[in-house]
């Protein structure tokens, strides 16, 4: 019966903590990179949070020429649009909200934006879809993007704060904040459409990179428990040497569903898909080459003997 | 954990085999379904971005509602002060109240008590009881204000909203289009999800305008421009023509203020042509106290024009020949065979109380749903197998029981969909094919764990036991943090993201079922099967041992 390969190493003992520096020092630069990115570039905002319409076509043919149609495009007067290839002959093309008096006045105006444009393409591109967000909903679903994150990244700190000590807890929080931080900044450079599927995104990273970061710290906390003796240092290093197998598969394993959506689904899945997979690695890294300096940053305690073991939910507490 | 009792075992099964069932109904075709008794019609809707079809969300005018509440309260509070002998030196709606200034100061508490007669208590049960007016005395002497309140305005935006939705409702269900959708969403806006529909313009032209249509009497003598320089007759109002008609364009007109018969008493309206031009017409009909006031008013008027005023803009001002008792009539002018049918069909469905303006919208063309299925189905299907070669690469035979785990908690998903008759959309499937891969995860964390066990010297069966015990607590740990992400997603979400987080919470919650229950059952039965074939633990060793 085949058994299985089990091509992980084992017993490894990379000198991880040892090299704390440098790798907190890599996420920090990414992060501050990340950070002036936002700050100067901004994000592609979507028509989610911008307002205006997305209009997607496909050209007839098998390729398509995104310069020229965005000459052709100009030319009709709504103002300077954006237009971005997507797939292999297909193109995003947006449309700003085109100014009027009240709402009914805009809604109206950009109606007409639409039909005119649509009209114009007619004869050699066929139209896919159209999202129109007026100015009241968009910044309503700014808002709502923005608490739906902060309200995760609470709930989470929460959760593990009530598993493991607060030093875990903010480690953890540190860690998620980081990952979906440089996933942004790469949705920066890229410049890959940031709208609600991507926060929807952002927000399965979020719980998705504690999983790694949980499986890590529990390790820790059964290692303090049974090796009371041991140097902190040796000990953060052994456990992450320990898990590093689980933590490494299961995020290859995640990744390969991601890679499929990615390769395989439309336009309107892609940057979702992009989203998921970058933070997918980004979040492993931090799972193992941050979240526990951090811990040793934060001073967890090292003498746990009397500490009774806290169970998972659901479990009766073991002696 | 290896210990599965005759109970526990039939009832996973249980459970694996209704799970099975529930997902029949969504292959079988429409006549095969509808031939289900109705406990079993339960299945999983297509959402827009699958099928094709538009979702618009209309916000109410209720700006407009209120100007509208105010004038007719300016009218209603004149007759009645008239009905008192009441004298009144003016009255006027200001935007946000109607004041009245009387000639007589001491009358102000006689004038208080006839005007309360306006004020309705509000009948929903939020604010039950409450008045809808507040009607105070002064600042000044003899200064009577009457304002509506927060919650009278509310209650009327509310009632407007609901009667928007039917009035929507009759005008679509007019172009016979499949089961549209169409619900309130907050206090003053309206979600509609017609699938199929791929023209808008067409649909928002025919939602979007109010079709308050009113026939008006002209001022015998006073035409408008005198009104304009001058003073407008009391009793009368300045009207505009139509901007869409050329000839007439910027044209005024000096009508009564209060029509003589207007949409509400309209028995019926449809599109037809003229006898003689054969151009566009609307043909309408009134019912019986309407084609009386009609029929009234024509005859007492023969020989001078009224006007025929659709959404406060006139349309036209024929001459009236003779009197018209049938209570029959035509509205005609530049009209297409389209439009004049969309007039009609407004006519018919009742006037909306607002207007209603696109806030957003999300069509999809029925080649982009179909092409947006077939992505779907594709990532996830190769997703699944990129997922079961790598574990059975990995994990051999133990591999195969994650896989079988894993294609379990799809089915089990979708038929927790199929039995609340959820809507699947993309992001939906994104997050099944999301959740394929954090199924096995949960198998990955107690298989590594089961190796880590043997390589610390256990006994193959103590391993496993030790394994699936010790993966426990880490599973719960893990799924339930994508659990909480998933549940401020759909607590927070609207539409796609909604779709998304279902699938999400509903693939964690079955993939910590399948983890513990399926593939712990299978893992149970093939160390049971070991054990009776009477095969000793070295041959169970080599086949887990690494």
């Amino acid at each position: 019966m085949f058994k299985g390969v089990d091509f992980f190493p084992h017993g490894t003992k990379w000198k991880i903590i040892e090299k704390r520096v440098l790798f907190v020092g890599i996420s920090w630069a990414l992060a501050i990179i990340s950070a002036i990115l936002l700050m100067t570039r901004g994000l592609n905002y979507g028509v989610d949070f911008k307002g205006g319409s997305l209009i997607e076509i496909q050209a007839k043919g098998p390729t398509i020429d995104v310069a020229s149609l965005r000459e052709t495009l100009n030319k009709l007067g709504f103002g300077e649009l954006q237009v971005q290839a997507a797939g292999t002959n297909g193109a995003l093309i947006r449309v700003g909200q085109q100014p009027a008096a009240d709402e009914a006045g805009e809604a109206k105006a950009q109606e007409a934006a639409n039909a005119k444009i649509k009209e114009a393409l007619a004869a050699n591109y066929d139209w896919r879809r159209t999202e129109v967000v007026g100015a009241a909903v968009s910044s309503e679903l700014k808002m709502t993007g923005v608490y739906a994150v902060i309200a995760a990244i609470f709930g989470i700190l929460l959760y593990v704060w009530f598993r493991f000590e607060w030093q875990f807890a903010v480690a953890a929080v540190v860690a998620l904040v980081h990952d979906v931080f440089i996933t942004m900044g790469m949705f920066s450079i890229l410049w890959y459409e940031f709208d609600l599927s991507v926060v929807a995104a952002l927000l399965t990273l979020a719980g998705y990179s504690i999983n790694d970061t949980v499986v890590v710290f529990d390790r820790i906390r059964e290692n303090l428990r049974k090796y009371k003796k041991m140097p902190l240092i040796e000990l953060l290093n052994a456990s992450i040497n320990d898990t590093l197998s689980r933590t490494v598969l299961t995020s290859v394993v995640t990744g390969l569903a991601v890679l499929a959506l990615y390769v395989f689904g439309t336009s309107v899945i892609h940057g979702f898909a992009f989203a998921m997979l970058f933070g997918i690695l980004i979040g492993t890294y931090s799972s193992i080459f941050v979240a526990s300096p951090l811990l040793l940053w934060f001073g967890v305690k090292r003498d746990w003997s009397d500490d009774a073991a806290k169970p998972a939910p659901g479990m009766k507490a073991k002696a | 954990m290896m210990y599965f009792s005759r109970g526990k075992t039939l009832t996973i099964l249980a459970i694996c085999l209704a799970g099975l069932l529930a997902c029949i109904p969504n292959f079988l075709s429409n006549e095969t379904f509808k031939s289900l008794p109705s406990w079993a019609q339960h299945r999983i809707g297509l959402g827009l971005d699958l099928r094709g079809g538009a979702h618009l969300l209309m916000a109410m005018d209720s700006d407009q509602l209120k100007k509208d509440w105010l004038t007719t309260l300016r009218d209603d509070a004149r007759k009645n002060l008239r009905e008192a002998k009441i004298g009144f030196n003016g009255i006027a709606a200001t935007g946000s109240n109607v004041q009245i200034r009387l000639t007589k100061p001491e009358d102000a508490e006689k004038a208080t008590a006839a005007l309360k007669k306006l004020s309705n208590s509000i009948t929903s049960a939020r604010f039950a009881g409450a008045a809808d007016l507040n009607i105070a005395q002064g600042p000044e002497a003899g200064l009577i204000t009457m304002e509506p309140t927060s919650a009278g305005i509310q209650d009327r935006v509310t009632n407007a909203a609901a009667a928007s939705i039917e009035t929507v409702r009759r005008r679509i269900d007019a172009l016979g289009t499949t089961e549209p959708n169409i619900v309130r969403q907050g206090s003053d806006r309206i979600l509609i999800q017609v699938p199929g529909v791929e023209d808008t313009a067409a649909l928002k032209r025919l939602i979007g305008e109010t079709a308050k249509l009113a026939f008006y009497e002209v001022h015998p003598s006073v035409t408008a421009e005198e009104a304009r320089s001058g003073r407008v007759p009391s009793g009368y109002k300045l009207f505009k023509a139509d901007p869409k008609d050329v000839e007439s364009a910027g044209r005024e007109y000096v009508l009564r203020e209060n029509p003589v018969v207007d949409g509400g008493d309209l028995a019926d309206a449809h599109a037809s042509f003229e006898q003689r031009t054969n151009e566009p017409i609307i043909s309408f009909r009134f019912n019986q106290s309407g084609a009386r006031k009609f029929g009234n008013f024509t005859k007492d008027n023969v020989g001078r024009p009224f006007a025929i005023v659709l959404d406060d803009k006139v349309l036209s001002a024929p001459v009236i020949r003779e009197a018209i008792l049938g209570g029959s009539g035509q509205i005609s002018g530049s009209y297409t065979p389209e439009s004049a049918n969309q007039l009609a069909i407004q006519l018919r469905s009742g006037a909306l109380p607002a207007k209603l303006t696109v806030v957003e919208e999300r069509t999809v063309g029925a080649n982009l749903g179909q092409d947006s299925i077939d992505a779907g189905k594709r990532a996830a299907i190769v997703g699944m197998i990129a997922v079961v070669a790598f574990m059975v690469f990995a994990y051999g035979l133990l591999g195969i029981f994650a896989s079988i785990g894993a294609a379990l908690h799809v089915v089990l998903v979708f038929a927790i969909m199929s039995v609340l008759g959820s809507t699947m959309t993309l992001p939906g499937i994104a997050g099944i094919v999301l959740t394929i891969g954090m199924s096995v995860d949960a198998n990955v964390l107690i298989y590594e764990r089961i190796r880590e066990e043997l390589r610390a010297g256990k006994q193959p069966i103590a391993a496993i036991e030790a394994g699936f015990d010790r993966a426990y607590g880490t599973i719960i740990d893990s799924q339930l943090t994508t659990f909480i992400a998933g549940l401020v997603m759909f607590l927070l979400g609207s539409g796609p993201i909604r779709g998304f987080a279902v699938t999400l919470t509903l693939g964690i919650i079955t993939t910590v079922f399948t983890a513990f229950t399926v593939t712990r059952l299978l893992v149970a039965w093939w160390l049971a099967a070991q054990k009776t074939r009477k095969i000793d633990a070295p041959l169970a060793y080599k086949m887990v041992r690494t």
